[in-house]
This record gives structure tokens, C-alpha cells and sequence, in this order.
């Protein structure tokens, strides 16, 4: 081949390669706007909350109960009710659904019977929240006699969540390499040594993650809230846990009636006093707060174990 | 292929030792050729008629080895041909599948315990039987923390008695010197070669009576797989090895017995000198001469 006609061919090579990395360009560009796009959804949101309920934050709004005034009327029943609704939530669904998973993953046997569970287990992520609600009223509201109480709410939402616990840690146990398993396995170790002593502590990063991923779903719930009878006027706090005498804990705020964030909100936007929509606004920022700090915890909690453990 | 005659007398000399007084485990001999002299090993496991199956796969026929007891052997065979199935068959570890089986017996000396009988428990096995796997897999745990699991899963409590084994197998598997500073440290941290010999001392530490290595030094580089293979020659003083290998020149150095495996068979068994210097099958000298593999 003459001198020229390389030259030729390495010139069309070029061109060839850099269409090919305008292809490149042009997918980075793409990403990037739908990124910023969803990004900048999410802020819109945020700042527009932030702005219509500006004239409510402040301390009273935290520890003011729900009143006919919408300056005075504050959210402290519901982020009381939250919070104990999620604290039985967390007890209930995430023993419940690691145990399921750990089940899963390294005890049962491969057929067509775990199939079964495993494809169910899935279709449980997907089923609409309000017939949680409706199984709910019927099985823990009149069935097991809770009435309309924190536990009930709480174990609502536990069954709402089940799936995506067990789902994420599944994820996170089948990240444990087989050579560990091996290894202990090797070593003369039980299969519940082995679960107990390595697969769980290599992937508490991940089931954690999945338990605050499931209880940041959770907390905006409201359609199976609703469906069970939670108040949406309360100007009382559930018994509280602690107590000053012995055996200072108690049991009893599990019975009572609640109401919590997202019913609060709920209350105050369909009031037609303007007024109301401030308050609404305000809650509204809070939650998404929450959300987006457990989330910020997920993410945290991933990147320490992460850190400290790589393959 | 058949087995090799004097493999079959082998066999044959399992069950019938020839002197089993005044010895804990019997003694077979082996190469009873005209060319050379008889000679007699102790055996610490009995391979007898060992047939393994994945679902309806016969991946190992009717394996008849005697694996001498403190003494290096080798398997060796191209890939595929079954060697690491039959090395995990001495631990159970086919067990952690579904759908697998087997069939004869391998019987461990002095107790006559057969490892892959119906009624053995194979966590017992694996707490007799160590081994080393191909990648170096310690635990995300301390350096001290791997060493000391295994007695651990032992009932061994007392911090003064743990540290004083943990320091031994690290002895034994020539990683004191490097590791005594950091025993706190991730295990993780460490190069290949000293997590490959920490694997060993974590092995060690529970005392076992045969040790398992799979391809041991596949994943290292010549300077570690150089003082892995010293280390196993030191370890046939205390433990009995079973080592399989991809790497002939390894096998040569290290081993006393050699026995070479083709498509889940036994081809030929003899002492590693035999086998790399005269074996006496063709198949055996195309594979250690490179012709295939």
C-alpha cells in the first residue's frame, strides 16, 4: 500500500471515530437534562412548600395540637403519632421480613414451591396501598379487636413495606461472595453459624438501607391511614412509652387512637379557609424533610459499609 | 480407561492391611512392578470405588486411591477432568448443592469413618478435614479474628488459650513475622500471598488431619505461590496434604504422590517421581510433556 493511500485510510478512520464520539457527547448531554430535570421537579416542590408555609415554622408549630385557628393550629399530634407508628413499624417488619429473606436466600430449598413464595413476595411490592387498608380494618381493626390505634396503623404498615425489606435484603445477603460461605462452611460452621457470624454483619449495610428505604415509603403513606380511622382532629398525645415508676415503660400508647403527617396535611388542605393552606404547606415541607433525611441516612449508612468492606 | 494394576493392589490392600499392629493406620503398598522395590505407605484415607454424581452427571467413575497419611499428594488432569470435584468430596462440600451424591467410600484412618457415608455428618467432616481454597477468601474480619474462628466454632473461649493457637498457626504457616503488629488489623488489608497463607493458618489452627488445597496459588505471583509451596513440603511433617493442581512443575516440587485424572477418571497413581520421570501410561506422559491439557 503506497504512502498516500494509508494516509487516506487513516483519515477516514478519524472521521469515523469522531462520529462516534459525538454519539458519546450527544447521550452525556441527554442524561445530564434528564437529570437536572427530575432534580429540578423535586426542588420546585420543595421551595414552593417551603414558601407557602414560611409564615407557619416555628417551635409553636411543633408543639401546638391542631386547632380552628390556622395560626395556632400546629402538628404535634400528628409528628407524635408519626413517629410511634413508624417505631412499630420498624419492630414489626424488619425481624419479620430479614428473617423471611435470610429464609429465602440460604435455607430453603430450590423448587417450585419457594418459586411460588418468590414471585409473590414481588407482586406484593406492587400491590396498591389501600388494599392494606382495607385487609387491615378487616384483620386488625375488627378481626384482632386493635380498633383504630397506633399498633394497627404501625402493623398496616409493616405488611406495606414487608416487601421491599425482605427484597432489599435478599439483594444485600446474595452480595456476600459464595467464597465466605465457603470459607466458614470449610471451617466446620452450621448454616445459622454462617448466617449469624458473617452473611448478616457483611450485609447489615444493605439491610439497613432497605429498612429506612421501606419506612421513607412508609411515612407518606395515607390512603391504608385513612382506611383504618385515623382521627384527623386530636388534641391529646398517646400514653407515653416512658414513666416515671416502675417498670417505666409502658405499653398502653399502642391502643390509642392517632393521627399522623400526611392526615394532618390531608385535614388542612381540604378546609376551605385559605389560611389552612399554610399549614398544609409547612407539614408538607417537613415530611418531604423527613423523607429526604432518611433517605440522605440510607445513602450514609451504604457508603460506611461500603467503605469498610470490599471484596 | 482402566485403573492402573498396581493402584487395584492398592485398593485391594485398603481393606486388608498387611500389618494393621502396631500401627494406627494400615499400610498398602504400591508399584509391586518387577522393576522396583515394594513399598509400603501408611494410609490416612481409603479412597474405595468412588463415583460422584451432579443430578444424573457422573462427574467422578470409580476412583480407587490410598492418600498416604502426612505425605503431599497431588491430583492432576486438564480441566474438567474432575480433580476439584474429588478434592470436595473429602470436606462434604458437594453437600451445600442440591441433587448431588455419592457412591463407595472413602474411609478415614484410624476411626474408619467413611466421609461420604449417608449417615456421617458432614459438618463433622469439615470440622476434621480443613481446606484452602483457589482465591484467597479470608473474612472482613481482624487478622486475629479469622485465625481464631474455627475455634471458635470449637467452644475455645479463653482469650489466653486463643491467642496462644492463633500465634501457633500463624507459626506454622510462616506469617508471624509479617502479621504479629497488626493481629487487630483488617484481614482485608493484607497482599494476596498473606491472605493466601492466613487461610492456611486459619486452616491449621483447628488441627486437622488431612488438609484440603485447591489450586492454591492460581490467583498469586511467583514470589507467593514460592512460599506457599515451601510451606506445604514443612506442613507434611504435622498434617496429611491433598493438593490439586494445575501447575505441573508444582505438583513435581511438592508432592510424594501424584495421581492424574482424565475425564472424571483415574488414570494412573504413583510416588511423583515415578509419575514425572517413567509413568506408565501413554495418556499420563502426553499431559505432564504438555501434548494436551
Amino acid at each position: 500500500m503506497s504512502a498516500s493511500a494509508a494516509h487516506l485510510e487513516a483519515e477516514a478512520l478519524r472521521r469515523g471515530l469522531l462520529r462516534r464520539k459525538l454519539l458519546d457527547q450527544i447521550f452525556v448531554l441527554v442524561g445530564l437534562i434528564v437529570m437536572f430535570a427530575c432534580l429540578a421537579i423535586l426542588a420546585i416542590l420543595f421551595i414552593d412548600l417551603v414558601r407557602d408555609g414560611a409564615e407557619r415554622f416555628g417551635w409553636d408549630f411543633f408543639t401546638n395540637f391542631a386547632s380552628r385557628h390556622a395560626e395556632r393550629a400546629g402538628i404535634l399530634a400528628a409528628w407524635v403519632g408519626t413517629s410511634l407508628i413508624m417505631l412499630v413499624t420498624a419492630t414489626c417488619a424488619v425481624p419479620v421480613g430479614v428473617a423471611a429473606a435470610i429464609y429465602l436466600e440460604e435455607y430453603a430449598p430450590k423448587n417450585w414451591f419457594t418459586a411460588v413464595i418468590e414471585i409473590n413476595v414481588t407482586n406484593l411490592a406492587g400491590v396498591p396501598s389501600i388494599v392494606y387498608g382495607l385487609l387491615a380494618l378487616g384483620l386488625f381493626v375488627y378481626q384482632f379487636d386493635l380498633g383504630q390505634s397506633i399498633i394497627a396503623a404501625g402493623l398496616t404498615l409493616a405488611l406495606l413495606i414487608l416487601p421491599i425489606v425482605i427484597v432489599a435484603t435478599r439483594e444485600a445477603i446474595r452480595a456476600v461472595p459464595k467464597a465466605i460461605r465457603e470459607a466458614a462452611y470449610g471451617l466446620g460452621a452450621t448454616r445459622w453459624e454462617v448466617t449469624k457470624d458473617h452473611v448478616l454483619p457483611y450485609s447489615t449495610g444493605g439491610i439497613l438501607t432497605g429498612m429506612i428505604l421501606g419506612l421513607s415509603r412508609a411515612i407518606g403513606e395515607t390512603a391504608p391511614i385513612i382506611t383504618i380511622g385515623a382521627l384527623s382532629f386530636i388534641a391529646f398525645l398517646p400514653e407515653s412509652p416512658l414513666k416515671g415508676e416502675f417498670p417505666f415503660i409502658s405499653f398502653a400508647w399502642l391502643k390509642d387512637p392517632f393521627t399522623a403527617m400526611p392526615i394532618q396535611m390531608f385535614n388542612w388542605v381540604s378546609r376551605p379557609d385559605q389560611a389552612f393552606q399554610a399549614n398544609a404547606a409547612a407539614a408538607g415541607a417537613i415530611l418531604l424533610g423527613m423523607t429526604l433525611v432518611m433517605n440522605g441516612l440510607a445513602i450514609w449508612i451504604r457508603y460506611r459499609f461500603r467503605k469498610k468492606i470490599n471484596w | 480407561m482402566e485403573t492402573a494394576v498396581a493402584n487395584e493392589d492398592a485398593a485391594r490392600n485398603a481393606h486388608n492391611p498387611a500389618s494393621p499392629t502396631g500401627s494406627q493406620t494400615p499400610r498398602v503398598s504400591i508399584a509391586v512392578d518387577d522393576t522396583r522395590k515394594v513399598r509400603t505407605l501408611h494410609v490416612k484415607a481409603a479412597v474405595d470405588n468412588l463415583s460422584f454424581y451432579y443430578g444424573q452427571h457422573r462427574a467422578l467413575k470409580n476412583l480407587t486411591i490410598p492418600i498416604a497419611e502426612r505425605q503431599v499428594t497431588a491430583l492432576i488432569g486438564p480441566s474438567g477432568c474432575g480433580k476439584s470435584t474429588f478434592l470436595r468430596c473429602f470436606n462434604r462440600m458437594h453437600d451445600l448443592q442440591p441433587d448431588t451424591r455419592y457412591e463407595g467410600s472413602i474411609t478415614l484412618h484410624p476411626d474408619d469413618l467413611n466421609l461420604v457415608g449417608p449417615g456421617v455428618d458432614p459438618i463433622e467432616v469439615r470440622m476434621r478435614i480443613g481446606m484452602v481454597f483457589q482465591k484467597p477468601n479470608p473474612f472482613p474480619k481482624s487478622v486475629f479474628e479469622n485465625v481464631a474462628y474455627g475455634l471458635r466454632l470449637r467452644g475455645m473461649r479463653n482469650r489466653a488459650t486463643l491467642a496462644e493457637e492463633v500465634e501457633k498457626a500463624l507459626r506454622g504457616s510462616a506469617l508471624w513475622d509479617e502479621v504479629k503488629d497488626r493481629l487487630q488489623d483488617s484481614a482485608l488489608a493484607l497482599s494476596g500471598g498473606q491472605m493466601q497463607r492466613l487461610c492456611i493458618a486459619r486452616a491449621l489452627a483447628t488441627t486437622p488431619e488431612i488438609l484440603l488445597f485447591d489450586e492454591p496459588t492460581s490467583a498469586l505471583d511467583p514470589i507467593a505461590t514460592a512460599k506457599i509451596e515451601e510451606l506445604i513440603s514443612t506442613l507434611r511433617d504435622q498434617v496429611t496434604v491433598l493438593i490439586v493442581t494445575h501447575n505441573m512443575q508444582q505438583a513435581a516440587r511438592v508432592s510424594d504422590y501424584t495421581a492424574f485424572m482424565y475425564l472424571g477418571e483415574l488414570i494412573e497413581f504413583d510416588e511423583a517421581a515415578k509419575i514425572f520421570t517413567n509413568p506408565a501410561k501413554k495418556a499420563t506422559e502426553d499431559y505432564i510433556t504438555g501434548r494436551y491439557g
